[in-house]
């Protein structure tokens, strides 16, 4: 177990590097230029400005002096928060976003779970209908468009009732959390009730759930223990890559709720060609979720022991 | 829950106006990128920056310059005194001395610091030679006489200097404060001074900022509002809409997709001419169908800009573009487009036409080849770039490839010449037309068509040698006529930003330049 783990770190390691060069000479190869503005500058302030950010020196040196300082953990100064850290950009934001994410994943694992459920016992009647309804809408409909509608929704019914039930946007408080996450959790939720659905009808009709019913055991009994035991081993498998898509942030709905995440940062880093941030922040995410998909592959050895390499 | 308390504090269900603690809720674009005034000259920043410090001189609520540090001042053609006010003081109790800005002005133009903005020291003895390396800084022509009294050596003169006094790069900085801070000056609220009518007492980052009352600022009494919070950071125009809608914030840009919206909700909605001004650029540079002067004058007669803003662009406020000088700019006793009233003529297809096969024949072409559009990819442009498409192939049957690119590679490709005409646009950095003048002028690095004319220069060199407001303003009246004569470019518009205020409160300054919107002067009204 120990080499095996070991062995995984190690090619992990390989692929973060494998991400930060390719990273490095895709973002070099874009056209643009990162210290251009809207207005132009003199030749002495630019020669100025590309010292201070190592510019001025050849591609393969930029190379091995950011690789030197990515080993230390270094991320370098951002290009257009002059002031700032990459390292305190990802610290500060990233948490925020993750916080958002956890609670978008909670949302989405317990809905997707019991919608699923629901659906399939309730098969082909209005339940059902509803429950499909409202997937289907969530897998088409972009967030975006969920976003500005229920943040629309919350000031009809702020107005309405007087006082400011839900905060519309903003960040802070345990009710500047509840609409995002739950926009933000509603595309992953469909999807997992979509399929919970399918993993239950194929249980509900296999052979040992009619045996548990001809040997008279109580419904509720069946439903928790036989069923949705069962039933839920798909969903947990899509939740690993879930989470780390999810926590990692999200452009649209952090811009739509003025939410201080890293998703945005992430974005707009590439609009504006800024080298550290763009870097920090890739090889960040690469790293996080190559870490992610280690620890669902360590923990499908501890829950099925098929899965386990010697 | 320890990443929420990160990120903001709280942002507590308030009001955008609280009259009650005089406290307004406002939001922003972005974090501010930069809130050392000496290296910085973006908008964001400018905006933060002017509610929390103060120049030798500043802009008041009618946008006059007024004393700011200094009380008194007196400008000449080859230097500059400024006398510091007595009850000018830091945030921490210490008086704002001449050694502060002697300091933040070296600072500046030091090749170390990399500011963007250096060259607008070049007017100061020394400044350019200090920036490029070949002598040292402490050789710029700016010196402390005492501790009131700054002394200012020019190059030659610069009428439009005391402008210059009200900008961020001005701004002063205490060198015992910024040592202390080793390297961090001005990356929180704790590691920057404060000398204006607000001091920061909070800042994180993207996500919160609060401005209070400073009882330091000498002239604290104008300051009604204790507190500007803002905790709202986005570009979204809906979230802001719908913040200002649930009254948490007390001021909402509109944009064009939510004016319906805004009309309908009833509010007093407000325009604001922002200053900037947008035309198409042609390439002048050889081998160009667009360096042909009859090809370019037959793009000026068939493109009329009031249908461009009139049924194109659609946006209360906007302005059809008549000249590169806005109608803000000041000439010598009135505005200068009072005074040299922009140039009128009709447009005309059939000589339009004219003037394309005059053009045809100097050019030796029985047609002309496909023309290079550069433009942006904002929906706006995006609009106005297929409304040039379609009426240039149906007035002179000349087709038009659209380029729509995003920002940095248009700059790229404007940079290195790689288009035929670009949609592009010019904000001042200081109120004096010849922030907008001097674009055309050979060598001028944002001259980016590289057009190049001896007349023009001459004038350009007029408007800069001179301190005789007639005779500059003549100068920019002449090169208005040339940019006409020759079709330099073809004027636009002028932008306009639509707005609603919150009625509780009055006094909400928009200014082209510095701190916009201010809240330094609003008062708030009786209930």
């Amino acid at each position: 177990m120990l080499s095996y783990t070991l062995k995984r770190l190690i090619q992990g390691l390989i692929t973060v590097w494998f991400i930060a060069t390719a990273t490095f000479l895709a973002m070099h190869a874009v056209p643009g230029d990162p210290l251009s503005g809207a207005k132009a500058m003199t030749p002495e302030i630019r020669q100025n400005l590309e010292e201070k950010y190592g510019l001025d020196k050849p591609m393969s040196e930029q190379y091995l002096i950011y690789m030197g300082n990515l080993a230390r953990g270094d991320l370098g100064i951002s290009f257009t928060q002059k002031n700032r850290e990459v390292n305190d950009i990802i610290r500060e934001h990233f948490p925020v976003s993750a916080t958002l994410g956890i609670m978008a994943v909670v949302f989405a694992g317990l809905g997707g779970t019991l919608f699923g459920a629901l659906t399939a016992l309730y098969r082909n009647k209005w339940p059902d209908t509803v429950i499909m309804i409202v997937v289907i809408l969530g897998i088409s409909v972009p967030s975006f468009v969920f976003a500005a509608f229920a943040q629309l929704a919350m000031v009809k019914i702020n107005g309405a009732i007087g006082f400011s039930l839900l905060p519309v946007a903003g960040w802070g408080s345990v009710s500047h959390i509840i609409m995002p996450a739950l926009v933000l959790g509603l595309g992953t939720m469909a999807y997992l009730t979509r399929l919970m659905r399918s993993s239950m009808l194929e249980i509900i009709s296999s052979d040992y759930i009619r045996t548990a019913n001809a040997k008279g055991l109580p419904p509720t009994r069946i439903f928790l223990k036989h069923e949705m035991r069962n039933a839920v081993m798909p969903v947990v498998t899509v939740l690993g890559p879930a989470i780390a898509a999810i926590t990692t942030g999200s452009f649209v709905v952090e811009l739509v709720f003025a939410i201080p995440g890293l998703g945005r940062y992430f974005v707009q880093a590439v609009q504006q060609l800024d080298y550290t941030v763009i870097m920090g922040t890739t090889v960040f995410f690469g790293a996080f979720l190559v870490l992610m998909v280690i620890l669902v592959d360590l923990l499908y050895g501890f829950i099925d022991p098929r899965v386990r390499v010697s | 829950m320890t990443a929420l308390s990160m990120a903001s504090g709280s942002t507590a269900l308030k009001a955008g106006v609280d009259a009650e603690s005089r406290t307004i809720t406002v939001s922003i674009d972005t974090e501010p990128p930069q809130l050392d005034g000496s290296m910085t000259a973006d908008s964001i920043s400018a905006f933060v920056l002017g509610h929390v410090m103060e120049g030798l001189l500043r802009k008041d609520e009618n946008n006059q310059l007024v004393a700011g540090v200094a009380d008194r001042w007196d400008i000449t053609e080859s230097g500059a005194t400024f006398w510091i006010r007595k009850d000018a003081f830091w945030s921490d109790g210490k008086p704002v001395t001449a050694h502060d800005f002697v300091f933040a002005w070296r600072k500046v133009v030091d090749p170390a610091s990399a500011s963007e903005y250096a060259n607008i020291m070049s007017p100061i003895l020394n400044a350019d030679k200090i920036n490029s390396g070949k002598i040292p800084v402490a050789t710029l022509g700016v010196q402390a006489v005492g501790d009131r009294e700054l002394r200012v050596q020019f190059v030659k003169p610069v009428p439009y200097f005391d402008q210059l006094m009200a900008f961020n790069i001005f701004y002063p900085i205490r060198e015992d404060f910024f040592n202390s801070t080793n390297g961090r000056y001005a990356s929180s609220a704790d590691t920057l001074l404060y000398n204006g009518p607000f001091k920061m007492t909070k800042w994180v980052h993207g996500a919160h900022i609060r401005m209070e009352k400073n009882p330091l600022y000498w002239d604290r009494d104008i300051v009604e509002v204790s507190a500007i919070d803002i905790p709202y950071f986005t570009t979204d125009p809906s979230a802001r809409i719908n913040l200002f809608r649930d009254r948490q914030i007390a001021l909402t840009p509109i944009a064009q997709e939510n004016l319906e919206e805004a009309q309908l909700l009833g509010w007093n909605i407000k325009s604001f001419v922002d200053g900037t001004v947008y035309y198409i650029e042609f390439n002048h540079r050889d081998g160009r169908i667009t360096k042909n002067r009859n090809f370019r004058k037959a793009l000026q007669y068939a493109l009329n800009s009031k249908i461009e803003v009139n049924k194109v662009i659609k946006i209360p406020g906007y302005r059809p573009g008549k000249s590169l000088f806005p109608i803000w700019l000041d000439g010598a006793n009135d505005k200068l487009r009072k005074e040299y009233p922009a140039i009128e003529f009709i447009h005309d297809q059939a000589k339009a036409r004219e003037y394309l096969e005059a053009a045809k024949k100097e050019l030796g072409l029985k047609t002309i080849p496909p023309i290079m559009l550069l433009s942006g990819d904002s929906p706006l442009s995006n609009k106005v770039a297929e409304y040039y498409q379609d009426t240039l192939k149906r007035q002179l049957g000349l087709e038009v490839r659209i380029d729509s690119q995003i920002f940095k590679q248009r700059l790229a490709k404007m940079l290195a010449g790689d288009f035929d005409i670009v949609m592009t646009g010019w904000g001042p950095d200081y109120a004096d037309p010849l922030t907008f003048g001097d674009l055309f002028m050979a060598g001028n690095v944002n001259n980016r068509g590289n057009y190049s004319s001896a007349a023009y220069d001459r004038q350009v060199r007029i408007a800069q040698n001179s301190t005789d407001p007639v005779i500059r303003a003549a100068a920019f009246g002449m090169l208005q006529q040339i940019i006409f004569d020759d079709a330099v470019i073809l004027p636009e518009y002028e932008r306009a930003q639509l707005y609603t205020v919150d009625p509780k409160i009055t006094g909400v300054v928009r200014r082209v330049i510095g701190a916009d919107p201010d809240f330094t002067y609003v008062k708030f009204a009786e209930e």
